[in-house]
C-alpha cells in the first residue's frame, strides 16, 4: 500500500486509541494482512507504541501478519457445519495441498483459512472460495472444485 | 414532529400503492443465507426474464423470513392474488414461475411453498397458507415481524409498518415511565443470561455522571447462530429504534453498535439505515423536538468470542485487547471510558419498539410467568426444517424440534443450546420448557439462540471436544483456570476420542470441569465446561464406550472407526478407486473391492461416492467395532 493510501484510510479516523481496531480492520481489508510498515504508520498516527499495537492485534485471531495467498478457501468450522461433517472438508483441503489451517501453499496461490461461522448454518457444511459460498459440500465435490481451480 | 408525521403518511401511502398497485411485486430473500444458496443468481435471472418479456415488476430484496432450508426463496405478488412464496428456486425455476404466473395466470401450485392470503381462496387451490405451514404455525413473530416483508434498505417501508411509533410513545411517556413499562413487560436480556433489562437500565440511569453510553452487542461469536445477523439484515431499523428508546430511558447521548467485521451485509445495511435516520431527523440533536440528543457510532470489532463478555467488549471498543476484568464495578456504573454504560443484545433492543408501541400487557400475553415474550433461535444441525425461528418462551423443546423443525433426519439424540457456553441435552429433556431457569437447572443455558439438533450420527464426546477446542482457542488467557484448565480438558477429551483414555481420566475431567466453572474470572471460563459437564451427565455411557470398548456409536471419532466394504452390496463399479487419494482401495471391475486399512486415511471420499454415485451400490460402511482399535 502506498503512502497516500494510508493517508486516505487515516483521514476517516480522528486518531484516538479507540480507532486502532477499526483501522487495522480497514488496512487488512485493503491489503489482506497487516505489514510491519502498516504497524509503523498506525503507531505514528495514533501516537502509541508499535508494541502496543502488536499486543492488541495479535490478540484477535482475525488479524494476520503475513501476505495471504491469491485465492482464499475458507472452510466453515461452525457447530452446525461440524455436526454435518465440516471437519472432513478441512482435512480434505489439508491433504490435497499438504497444508494445514492458517497456512498457504508454497507457490502462494492458495490460502487456507477456517471460518468461525458464515451465517448460513442450514446449508452446511459450507466452504467459501474467495467470495462465493458453496453450500452442502461433500469431500468429493470439493476435491473436484479444487482441481478445477488449480 | 410534524415533518416525521408527514413522512409517515407519505410512506404509508407509498406502501399501499406498492401493495395494491397494478404492478406485480417480486420479493427475493437476499440475506446471507439466501445469498449463499444463490439468491443473487436468481435475482439476475428474474431481471433477465422481465426484460425479455417486457414485463414491469417491482423487485424487493428482503431479509430472512425463516425457513432457510428452502433458500433461495422467491415470492411473487401479482394483482388479484395474494403473495405466493416459492422455495429452493434456481434461475431456471424462477424463469418458469414468472413466465407461467405473470404471462399465463397459472401460479404453479406444485412449486409453491405457501401463500400469504386468506384461507380458502379458490384461486389458490393446492397452496397452503404460509403461516399455517407446520414450521410457521407454532411460531409467534414479534421481533421478526418485518423480516422478509419489508425492504431493509428502505426506511419508508419500516415507517409504513408502524416504524418509530414506539419511539414517539417513549417520548410521550418520559424516560422513567419507559423503564417502568419495560420492567412491567418483564423483558429479560436476550443475549443469554436473562438479566432483567429494566433493572440494568435503572442502575445506569441512577448512576451519577452526565455522560452515559449505550452499546448494542452484535458480536455474536457463537458458531452456529445467526439470529442477530439475520435480524439486522432483515430489519435494521427496529434495532436502531430500540437503541433510541433504550438510550432515551437511561439518558445516554451516545451509542455504539459493536458488530463483527465479517458481517459485511449487516454493516452495510446499518450504515445505510443510519444515513436515513439522519436524513429523517432521527439522529443528532433534539430528536423530533423532544430535547433528546443521540449520536451513533458503528464500531467494527475483530470478532473474538470473548468480546461477547461485557467488560471485554468495552475493552475492545476502547482499542485494547478484549480481556474481561473482574466485576464490580459493573459496566452500568463504570463502563466505557469509565462512564455508566448499558450493553444490550440486538434482540433485546429489537423487541423494545413493539413493547412501547403495544404496551407491556400486550407483550406479557406471550410466554409464561417470569419468562415473558418471545425468543429467536437459529434451529440448525441434523434437522429437516432448519432456519430462523421465533417462539414464545415456555414452549417445549419437543415442539421446537419436532413440530417446527420436523425432527432430525436419523434417530434423534439430543439438542445443544447456547453454543460453546451451553450444554447438550438428551432425549429425556424434550419436554423441558424453554425458560431461563429451567434450561439452567438442566445444566445448559438459554444462550443467545443457537440450537443445534444432534442425531445418531453425532458423537457427544466429539462435540464436547469441538466446543472445548473452540473455547480453549478463544480464552483470553488472563486467568489460570480458564487458560490452563480448558487446555487440559481438551487433552483429556482428545485421549478419549482416540481410544487412549483410562477410566480415571473421566473423574479427572469431571473435577477439572467443575474447577474451571467455579474459579474462572468471566462468563467464558465459567460456562466453558458446560458442554463437557452436560455430556458427561447425559451421555456418560458413550464416554464409557469410548474408554472401555474403544467404541464410537456414531462412528465419528476417527481412530475408533474403520472403513469397510460390504461384499454383498459391492458391484465393483470402481468409482471409489478413482477418488481415493491414497490408492487404498483395490479391485477389478465387477469384482468386490477391498480397502487396505494401512493406507486408508478415512477421508470419507469413497463413502460419499459409493452413496451418491448412480453406478455405485452404497456398499462402503463406516463402523466402529467394539474393542477394535
Amino acid at each position: 500500500m502506498k503512502s497516500h493510501e494510508y493517508d486516505k484510510i487515516f483521514s476517516k479516523f480522528t486518531g484516538v486509541e479507540g480507532d486502532l481496531i477499526p483501522l487495522l480492520i480497514q488496512i487488512q481489508e485493503r491489503d489482506g494482512y497487516i505489514s510491519p510498515e502498516a504497524i509503523r504508520r498506525v503507531a505514528r498516527f495514533l501516537k502509541i507504541s508499535e508494541n502496543q499495537i502488536y499486543g492488541v492485534a495479535t490478540f484477535y485471531p482475525k488479524f494476520r501478519f503475513e501476505e495471504p495467498g491469491k485465492k482464499t478457501i475458507k472452510v466453515c468450522m461452525g457447530t452446525a457445519c461440524h455436526v454435518r461433517g465440516g471437519k472432513f472438508l478441512a482435512e480434505a483441503v489439508g491433504w490435497h495441498f499438504g497444508i494445514s489451517i492458517g497456512q498457504k501453499t508454497p507457490d502462494n496461490r492458495l490460502d487456507f483459512q477456517r471460518a468461525t461461522c458464515l451465517g448460513c448454518c442450514t446449508l452446511g457444511p459450507v466452504v467459501q472460495i474467495d467470495e462465493k459460498i458453496h453450500p452442502r459440500m461433500m469431500v468429493t465435490q470439493l476435491m473436484q472444485m479444487l482441481r478445477e481451480h488449480e | 414532529m410534524n415533518s416525521l408525521e408527514e413522512k409517515i403518511n407519505r410512506a404509508r401511502q407509498e406502501w399501499q400503492a406498492l401493495n395494491n398497485g397494478k404492478t406485480p411485486i417480486i420479493y427475493i430473500g437476499a440475506a446471507t443465507c439466501g445469498r449463499a444458496a444463490g439468491a443473487l443468481e436468481v435475482l439476475a435471472a428474474v431481471r433477465e426474464t422481465l426484460k425479455q418479456h417486457r414485463l414491469r415488476a417491482h423487485i424487493v430484496p428482503v431479509g430472512c423470513i425463516g425457513p432457510c432450508y428452502l433458500e433461495p426463496l422467491m415470492d411473487v405478488k401479482r394483482p388479484g392474488y395474494p403473495r405466493i412464496c416459492y422455495g429452493s428456486v434456481t434461475p431456471a425455476k424462477a424463469r418458469r414461475i414468472l413466465e407461467s404466473f405473470l404471462l399465463e395466470d397459472d401460479p404453479l401450485p406444485e412449486l409453491a411453498v405457501g401463500h400469504f392470503g386468506r384461507d380458502g381462496d379458490p384461486a389458490l387451490e393446492g397452496i397452503p397458507r404460509f403461516f399455517d405451514l407446520p414450521m410457521l404455525k407454532p411460531q409467534v413473530r414479534v421481533v421478526l415481524q418485518n423480516c422478509g416483508f419489508i425492504d431493509p434498505e428502505n426506511i419508508d417501508h419500516y415507517l409504513a409498518n408502524d416504524g418509530y411509533q414506539g419511539l414517539l410513545k417513549a417520548f410521550s411517556l418520559g424516560p422513567e415511565a419507559v423503564i417502568e413499562e419495560v420492567g412491567e413487560a418483564g423483558l429479560r436480556g436476550r443475549g443469554g443470561a436473562g438479566f432483567p433489562t429494566a433493572r440494568k437500565w435503572r442502575i445506569c440511569r441512577q448512576a451519577p455522571g452526565e455522560v452515559k453510553y449505550l452499546i448494542c452487542n452484535v458480536s455474536e461469536g457463537d458458531p452456529g447462530a445467526f439470529m442477530n445477523r439475520s435480524l439486522i439484515e432483515g430489519d435494521p431499523h427496529c434495532v436502531l429504534e430500540g437503541m433510541l428508546i433504550a438510550a432515551y430511558a437511561i439518558g445516554a447521548s451516545h451509542g455504539y453498535i459493536y458488530i463483527n467485521s465479517d458481517y459485511h451485509l449487516a454493516i452495510a445495511r446499518l450504515k445505510k439505515a443510519k444515513e436515513q435516520m439522519e436524513a429523517y431527523g432521527l439522529l443528532g440533536e433534539n430528536i423530533l423536538g423532544s430535547g433528546f440528543d443521540f449520536d451513533l457510532t458503528i464500531k467494527e470489532g475483530a470478532g473474538a468470542f470473548v468480546c461477547g463478555e461485557e467488560t471485554a467488549l468495552i475493552g475492545s471498543i476502547e482499542g485494547r485487547r478484549g480481556m474481561p476484568r473482574s466485576r464490580p464495578p459493573f459496566p452500568a456504573v463504570s463502563g466505557l471510558f469509565g462512564k455508566p454504560t448499558v450493553i444490550n443484545n440486538v434482540e433485546t433492543l429489537g423487541t423494545l419498539p413493539n413493547i412501547l408501541r403495544n404496551g407491556a400487557s400486550w407483550y406479557r400475553q406471550f410466554g409464561v410467568k417470569g419468562n415473558y415474550g418471545t425468543k429467536t433461535f437459529s434451529l440448525v444441525g441434523s434437522i429437516r426444517r432448519g432456519g430462523l425461528i421465533e417462539v414464545p418462551l415456555g414452549i417445549k423443546l419437543r415442539q421446537i424440534i419436532f413440530d417446527i423443525g420436523g425432527g432430525s433426519w436419523k434417530k434423534f439424540k439430543g439438542v445443544q443450546t447456547g453454543g460453546p457456553s451451553g450444554g447438550c441435552l438428551s432425549e429425556e429433556f424434550l419436554d423441558l420448557p424453554v425458560e431461563y431457569e429451567a434450561m439452567a437447572a438442566a445444566g445448559s443455558i438459554m444462550g443467545s439462540g443457537g440450537m443445534i439438533v444432534l442425531d445418531e450420527d453425532t458423537c457427544p464426546v466429539d462435540l464436547a471436544l469441538y466446543f472445548l477446542h473452540f473455547t480453549q482457542k478463544e480464552s483470553c488467557g488472563k486467568c489460570v483456570p480458564c487458560r490452563v484448565g480448558t487446555w487440559h480438558m481438551v487433552t483429556i477429551l482428545e485421549k478419549i476420542t482416540r481410544g487412549q483414555a483410562v477410566a480415571e481420566d473421566l473423574s479427572q475431567l469431571q473435577i477439572l470441569a467443575e474447577t474451571v466453572k467455579r474459579a474462572s474470572l468471566c462468563g467464558l471460563g465459567q460456562t466453558a465446561p458446560n458442554p463437557v459437564l452436560t455430556t458427561l451427565r447425559y451421555f456418560r455411557s458413550e464416554y464409557l464406550a469410548h474408554i472401555k470398548e474403544k467404541f464410537c456409536a456414531a462412528a465419528v471419532c476417527r481412530e475408533l472407526v474403520e472403513y469397510s466394504i460390504d461384499p454383498e452390496k459391492c458391484n465393483g463399479c470402481q468409482q471409489c478407486l478413482e477418488v481415493c487419494p491414497t490408492a487404498a482401495i483395490k479391485g477389478a471391475r465387477a469384482e468386490v473391492h477391498q480397502i487396505d486399512q494401512f493406507r486408508c486415511i478415512k477421508c470419507k471420499a469413497c463413502y460419499e461416492v459409493c452413496r451418491y454415485h448412480p453406478l455405485a451400490a452404497n456398499a462402503i460402511v463406516i463402523s466402529s467395532g467394539r474393542g477394535v482399535a
